[in-house]
């Protein structure tokens, strides 16, 4: 190498070298460009499929027929009504589990005597498959939003109780007594330092059980639904309308990174001093 | 001589058994605090340092023996006992100036006092233009100072240090070796100060206690009679080497016996 200037081998090899060192981190424009690149590479391949007639678009539509699809439903409204009552039952049955699991985690994770009694129950719920609960909840609450409601309910709350607590049992024990040798009783250690210290935690948990609360969506709209975007793909998949259901898949996948970017600005808005910001 | 203004008296402190065997952290251990005097405990690692100060702290009670502040039992803990931990402490949700008026707070001074007080310990340790960072835009020397600072604005009876400077580098414990000393020179606070090492020990207190490895004992306790104020040339000079020969001298017998 000494003396010659690298040809174009030479200096691939040694960026390869340079960028591939494992938890390094590389410039920003770097990254920029390879997540573009990214982005690019799989709609190209996407075009490459479709527009090449190497998939059938019974199989794989292509992009710009379901940039189509979408706008003929948006204009037709539906589109706006599938969005409309998917987002009203995913925010409501999550926004339950949050209001239940947030405070009887943070409970679990900090007393013992909460831990045993409800931890056992909690392990054994979450385990069984939420669409197999759906018999039971169509026998108790029938077929109606609130059905729906309760399946993302029981889907995040028995995750959510279980991560909170995490998060609380992880508050350092020397910030707990530290407060204790300012002179804080003990309810003052549990409201003004416990649970403060707990927030960051939470909030990330918050976004993370939104973000499963979103793929549960489809399993609530199976029964006796007549709309929202699991029901907009149920229904698609009869008629073979393939298009259709990418526009429903896109819509989802859209709406679950819109509400996790709004969560990662509420928590550096909320929370301005919290390490993760 | 005035009585003492801490006194332990024979504490014997053994955690329960969860799996296997409980351990005796502290046997029979007694010892002595004048007040405005700086006590330096060094010892081994695991000797048993830290649960002594939790145990006079109030966070755990003794299995046996009793500990007294002017001559009061201790029953729990208490802003007159207040403590610095070797691990940050700061709520990280308060301001530096939230921090110094936690105490403050909860004892509900008004806010134009209690901000009036965290201003004079925010100056005592050299943090002014600080008040409204976060710890997180904070360096661990300068958490340090303020949480100094948030245990000095509840005017505490005693200032107990658990290794306070153990996370620092070198160079930042000096300053806030220096700094402690400076701080003591103008509050005149008893301090009871916990380390492992043996400079600091001696460039700090008063006294010296020499703890035994596990199960934690007085071995020695040595006098420090360097004059004050006390600057770091100090530790260069042969008076404090020749104390600083006997420490480490009784510390080797104590790490000996443990391997
Ligand atoms: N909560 C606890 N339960 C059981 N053993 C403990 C507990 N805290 C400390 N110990 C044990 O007591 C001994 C003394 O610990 P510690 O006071 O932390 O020592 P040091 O601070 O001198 O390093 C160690 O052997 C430690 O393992
Ligand atoms: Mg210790």
């Amino acid at each position: 190498m000494q003396g010659r200037r690298p040809g174009a081998r030479g200096r691939f090899l040694r960026a390869m070298g340079e960028y591939l060192k494992p938890q390094e981190a590389i410039p920003g424009s770097l990254y920029r460009t390879i997540m573009l690149a990214g982005g690019l590479g799989a709609l190209v391949v996407w075009g490459v499929l479709t527009y090449g007639g190497f998939v059938s678009s019974l199989f794989l539509p292509s992009p710009t027929d379901i940039v189509r699809t979408g706008i003929e439903l948006y204009r037709d409204g539906s589109l706006i009504v599938h969005a409309k009552a998917s987002t009203f039952v995913i925010f409501s049955g999550w926004a339950m589990a949050a209001a239940l699991a947030v405070p009887l985690g943070i409970l679990m994770g900090s007393f013992k005597v909460v831990e045993a009694l409800i931890e056992p129950v909690v392990d054994f719920v979450r385990y069984l498959p939420v669409s197999a609960l759906i018999p039971l909840l169509i026998l108790y609450i029938g077929i109606g939003t609130a059905e729906k409601i309760a399946v993302i309910f029981i889907g995040t709350f028995f995750q959510l109780i279980l991560l909170v607590a995490d998060v609380s049992a992880h508050v350092s024990k020397d910030l707990l007594d530290a407060a204790y040798t300012l002179g804080a009783s003990r309810a003052h250690v549990i409201t003004r330092v416990l649970v403060p210290a707990t927030l960051p935690g939470v909030m990330d948990n918050l976004r993370i059980t939104m973000g499963w609360a979103w793929t549960y969506l489809v399993v609530a709209e199976l029964v006796a639904a007549d709309r929202g975007l699991g029901y907009l793909i149920l229904d698609s998949m009869r008629g073979l309308f393939t298009d259709r259901i990418f526009v429903g898949l896109m819509v989802i996948g859209l709406l679950g990174f819109a509400t996790d970017q709004f969560f990662k600005w509420l928590h550096r808005i909320l929370l301005p001093w919290s390490p993760k910001v | 001589m005035a009585a003492p203004k801490l006194v332990l008296r024979d504490i014997t402190m053994i955690y329960p058994a969860r799996r296997g065997q409980a351990i005796t952290a502290i046997d029979r251990l007694s010892l002595q605090v004048q007040e405005r005097e700086i006590v330096s405990i060094v010892g081994p690692s695991g000797c048993g340092k830290s649960t002594l100060l939790r145990l006079v702290a109030g966070l755990i009670r003794p299995t046996s023996g009793e500990i007294l502040l002017d001559g009061r039992r201790v029953e729990g803990p208490g802003a007159d006992r207040g403590m610095v931990f070797q691990s940050y402490t700061l709520f990280p949700w308060l301001t530096v100036q939230g921090n110094v008026e936690f105490g403050l707070r909860i004892r509900g001074v008004g806010a134009e006092e209690r901000r009036e007080i965290a201003r004079r310990y925010i100056e005592l340790v050299g943090l002014v233009g600080f008040e409204h960072a976060y710890p997180k835009e904070l360096s661990g020397g300068m958490m340090q100072r303020v949480a100094i600072a948030r245990v000095l604005a509840n005017d505490p009876e005693v200032l107990l240090m658990d290794e306070p400077f153990g996370a620092l580098d070198a160079q930042t414990r000096s300053l806030m070796q220096e700094l402690l000393l400076q701080v003591w020179e103008k509050t005149r606070k008893t301090i009871l100060f916990v380390t492992h090492d043996i400079d600091e020990a001696i460039f700090l207190g008063d006294r010296v206690y020499v703890m035994t490895a596990r199960p934690g004992r007085i071995k020695e306790e040595i006098p420090v009679s360097l004059p004050r104020p006390r600057t770091l040339e100090v530790t260069t000079a042969e008076p404090f080497m020749a104390i600083k020969r006997r420490v480490l001298s009784l510390i080797r017998e104590e790490i000996g016996k443990q391997s």
